[in-house]
């Protein structure tokens, strides 16, 4: 019960401060900043040369079991203290060779068990976004509930079955952004703009790590319309503070006022991430790791708005630890979108499409769009085809 | 009033002319690819060569670094014809006077570019006659730059004095020389001892050839080394142990001595801390010695952002300039207060890290109340962006209207995207700057590139430039 106050609801950059932007291109990087460091959770980068990685969920391997496909090519080892000391080990531990590697000529895979697996008494591997995307997927993954007659055999017996997503993991002119991108001193994470939207964002807990897993932004994969933005746009929007001469008479009303220039960049910074940070959050808790805990979010789905999945570690106090993001496109929020109404009127088509106010035919021809007509009887989709075909005529 | 106008537009082509050529080498920067520099100074070249054919010449004089020095000498002899008669001897003299000033190694390289790009007149064949002539031992450079040498021979149809033709074309027929370094390079093929008599550049090679170990040869070969040679090979004698290489610091242009010190790592630099601050302060005084600076009370506004570390071509070189003008200008004022963006307890130790906060030191520079305040920053500040842009525009214009206090903002770094520098803020002058010995002439030439002194001024500070350069050149 205690846990379930501690589940995330909202990301508000607790203990942390947003800076004036860095623009390259079309790429506006947002420095994030933490006052307190306290040293004792720690992050570190662990790489996969492997083409591709099978991460079994649950289980042995060669049982039959949920599996989760990706291109993964970096993990993270989380390590922590549990009497807030700093984490003395770091850098220094001896690692086991993380799953099991193949080779097939071709293709090399890397086998692994689970997505985030306990290494030893306080470290915890885990490989990120790769956490949030199978959190996505597997929503409502058991399908539905009741064996209302519109579902296929497939899906009573399978649920939603082998299900897929595709993001990218290239941003035209990320690379030169990172690389030209001055680091702040004290800065532990950034919000990653592309053409003013935002792409995703990225905090680690302390300074140092955030220097070493810096390039690990080009690893990571981004959304669909991101992608599509960053070939798009080359620029930024301009964007100017501007201070009123009239009312400064001396050097220190001039100072005064750099510091509001800076409050406004970051007010200003902070109202272009709203699309994320003032959401509602569905979290998941995926680990509990002494007084972090590790948890997986899906922001609440509107269609038509932006909307985000990622994972975060927040301490006890509810500052946040680690925050990564991903935007998901529109058809696949389209897609969870429907898969949450209808799980929320217990599958029952007639009934979620009464709620959407649509004819139930409509509702089906928006599954088959949505590429869920795989989960109906073959009898339900063709007659509703014929009746909107009707319908147009 | 169109008379004005195009003056204005000539006024303000050349101070970006000459600002670019203080800063640019074609040389990759940290915001901007070698290709796009090559590109963009080689625009502005042809542009001012096309438009303003003798202030283009005269800008020679205006101390521009040496990349752009070569370019320009090249531009000139390339398209000769274009000379009015009345300038033909004032070009002519300018260009002999900055190849001999021009350091041997680069003077012989921009003579066998002349080779390359095909240019071949008169005008051309009589400088690098003249230019051979003018050197003060030929048959060294004949021994050190030997391929240029025989290139522009060959490529001017130079006729060569005594032994050098032999010793250039026919090299192994002649079987004694009398010139006594041409004889000690034919020695040097065969025996392993006259290798040392030789030019350090060339005698690495044969040593090699007589397999002689690399400790006994650098340590034998001191004496023939070059003072930026030495420097080269500190980091090789500190390995091998064995050898010890000379090399005082001191003497060492102030500029390439801090980017020296800044190459160190940190702890090293900490632990020769009082050697090396001392060799910084010999360096700028000897550096005051030759051009004189005296300024009153000075408030420096310095740059060690991320962006100072330069590129892979420019190593930590706006970095280094900062460092250098730091100490300059502590020799050269009366009081001297420095504002780094990221404040450092003590300069050796600096590191290009962090954000670009201008705005903060420069408004406690500002509070300092200095007579002068100098920004060594490459302009692109982030902390917040406009921050310095503010408070500069706001302190002329509303605090500070009468001018008390002088603010000049010194670039390294050409910005090829609009063939400029990167400003601050118009309301103060932006110069270019390489190295910080030139930060004297920089001070002169700070009034016309904020555009307040007309045209003719300029054409006025040119010309004196060039009278000065030329009457030098009688005298030597």
């Amino acid at each position: 019960m205690a846990q379930k106050k501690r589940l995330l609801a909202d990301i508000s950059l607790k203990g942390l401060d947003i800076a004036p932007s860095q623009v390259r291109g079309a790429v506006r990087i947002v420095p994030l900043i933490r006052r307190n460091i306290r040293g004792d959770l720690r992050l570190n980068r662990r790489s996969c040369e492997e083409d591709i990685t099978i991460v079994n969920l649950e289980g042995k391997f060669t049982d039959p079991s949920t599996k989760y496909f990706s291109y993964v090519p970096h993990g993270l080892v989380m390590s922590w203290t549990d009497d807030g000391s700093p984490v003395a080990s770091f850098g220094g531990q001896i690692l086991k060779p993380d799953g099991q590697h193949q080779e097939y000529g071709c293709v090399s895979v890397r086998l692994m068990h689970r997505m985030a697996k306990r290494e030893s008494a306080n470290q915890l591997r885990f490989l990120p976004l790769h956490l949030a995307m199978e959190g996505f997927l597997s929503l409502f993954f058991s399908g539905p509930t009741i064996a209302w007659r519109e579902y296929s055999k497939y899906a009573l017996s399978h649920g939603l079955g082998s299900r897929h997503e595709t993001a990218v993991s290239y941003i035209a002119g990320l690379e030169d952004a990172l690389r030209v991108f001055e680091i702040h001193e004290q800065q532990v994470g950034v919000l990653v703009f592309v053409a003013e939207s935002l792409a995703s964002a990225f905090v680690v807990p302390t300074p140092e790590d955030y220097r070493a897993l810096h390039t690990s932004l080009l690893e990571d994969f981004y959304g669909e319309l991101i992608y599509q933005y960053s070939l798009l746009y080359d620029t930024t929007w301009p964007m100017e503070t501007t201070v009123d001469e009239s009312n400064i008479n001396s050097l220190a009303d001039l100072r005064g006022a750099i510091a509001k220039i800076r409050q406004d960049w970051a007010s200003f910074q902070g109202f272009m991430a709203e699309g994320l940070l003032q959401r509602q959050l569905n979290s998941q808790i995926v680990y509990t790791a002494g007084s972090f805990l590790l948890q997986r979010f899906i922001t609440d789905l509107q269609p038509k708005h932006e909307n985000y999945i990622g994972e975060a570690i927040i301490r006890e106090s509810g500052e946040l630890e680690y925050l990564k993001t991903y935007r998901l496109s529109e058809a696949q929020t389209r897609r969870a979108y429907l898969l949450s109404k209808l799980a929320e009127h217990n599958w029952n088509i007639v009934a979620t499409a009464k709620a959407l106010s649509q004819t139930s035919e409509d509702f089906i021809a928006r599954i088959e769009a949505a590429g869920f007509g795989y989960l109906l009887n073959q009898s339900v989709r063709e007659a509703a085809l014929k009746k909107t075909k009707k319908s147009r005529i | 009033m169109t008379t004005n106008r195009s003056d204005q537009v000539a006024q303000e082509d050349l101070v970006m002319f000459i600002n670019a050529c203080l800063a640019c080498t074609g040389q990759r920067e940290f915001y901007d690819d070698a290709y796009g520099q090559r590109v963009s100074i080689d625009f502005l070249h042809d542009y001012i060569l096309g438009n303003y054919r003798l202030l283009y010449a005269r800008s020679l004089a205006a101390g521009i670094n040496h990349f752009n020095q070569a370019q320009i000498i090249l531009k000139l002899l390339a398209t000769g014809k274009d000379t009015l008669p009345e300038h033909r001897e004032e070009e002519g003299a300018l260009i002999a006077h900055t190849l001999n000033t021009l350091p041997p190694q680069r003077a012989w390289g921009v003579l066998q570019q002349l080779r390359q790009r095909k240019i071949n007149n008169r005008r051309s064949r009589a400088i690098a006659r003249d230019y051979l002539s003018m050197r003060r031992d030929i048959s060294f450079d004949a021994v050190k730059y030997r391929a240029k040498v025989r290139a522009i021979a060959t490529h001017a149809h130079l006729k060569l004095q005594g032994e050098l033709s032999n010793f250039l074309f026919r090299n192994w027929q002649q079987k004694v020389y009398t010139t006594e370094l041409f004889e000690n390079f034919r020695q040097a093929h065969y025996s392993a001892e006259a290798v040392y008599k030789l030019p350090f550049t060339v005698a690495e090679g044969l040593a090699t050839k007589h397999k002689i170990p690399r400790d006994v040869f650098l340590s034998r070969i001191q004496e023939q080394m070059t003072l930026g040679e030495k420097l080269r090979f500190q980091g090789a004698a500190e390995r091998s142990e064995k050898v010890d290489i000379d090399v005082d610091l001191g003497r060492l242009p102030l500029t390439k001595l801090a980017l020296y010190i800044l190459s160190f790592p940190w702890e090293t630099r900490k632990q020769q801390q009082v050697i090396l601050t001392l060799a910084l302060e010999r360096s700028s005084q000897f550096t005051l010695k030759k051009a004189p600076l005296k300024l009153g009370k000075v408030a420096a506004v310095l740059d060690c952002s991320y962006s100072s570390s330069g590129s892979s071509e420019k190593r930590r070189r706006p970095l280094g300039i900062a460092l250098a003008t730091h100490y300059f200008l502590k020799a050269a004022s009366q009081e001297y207060r420095a504002f780094w963006t990221v404040p450092t307890p003590e300069p050796l130790l600096v590191r290009p890290y962090g954000q670009t906060d201008l705005a903060t030191p420069l408004l406690n520079a500002l509070a300092s109340d200095a007579d002068l305040v100098v920004i060594i920053s490459d302009g692109c500040e982030n902390d917040p962006p406009n921050g310095a842009a503010q408070v500069l525009q706001i302190y002329r214009t509303k605090l500070d209207p009468q001018k008390r206090t002088s603010i000049i903002h010194c670039n390294p770094v050409f910005n090829a995207e609009d063939f400029s520098l990167q400003n601050l803020s118009p309301s103060i002058p932006t110069v270019g700057l390489r190295d910080a010995e030139d930060l004297p002439t920089m001070l002169g030439f700070a009034r016309f590139a904020d555009g307040s002194a007309p045209l003719s001024e300029l054409e006025d500070y040119l010309a004196s430039k060039v009278q000065q350069m030329l009457s030098n050149s009688i005298r030597v």
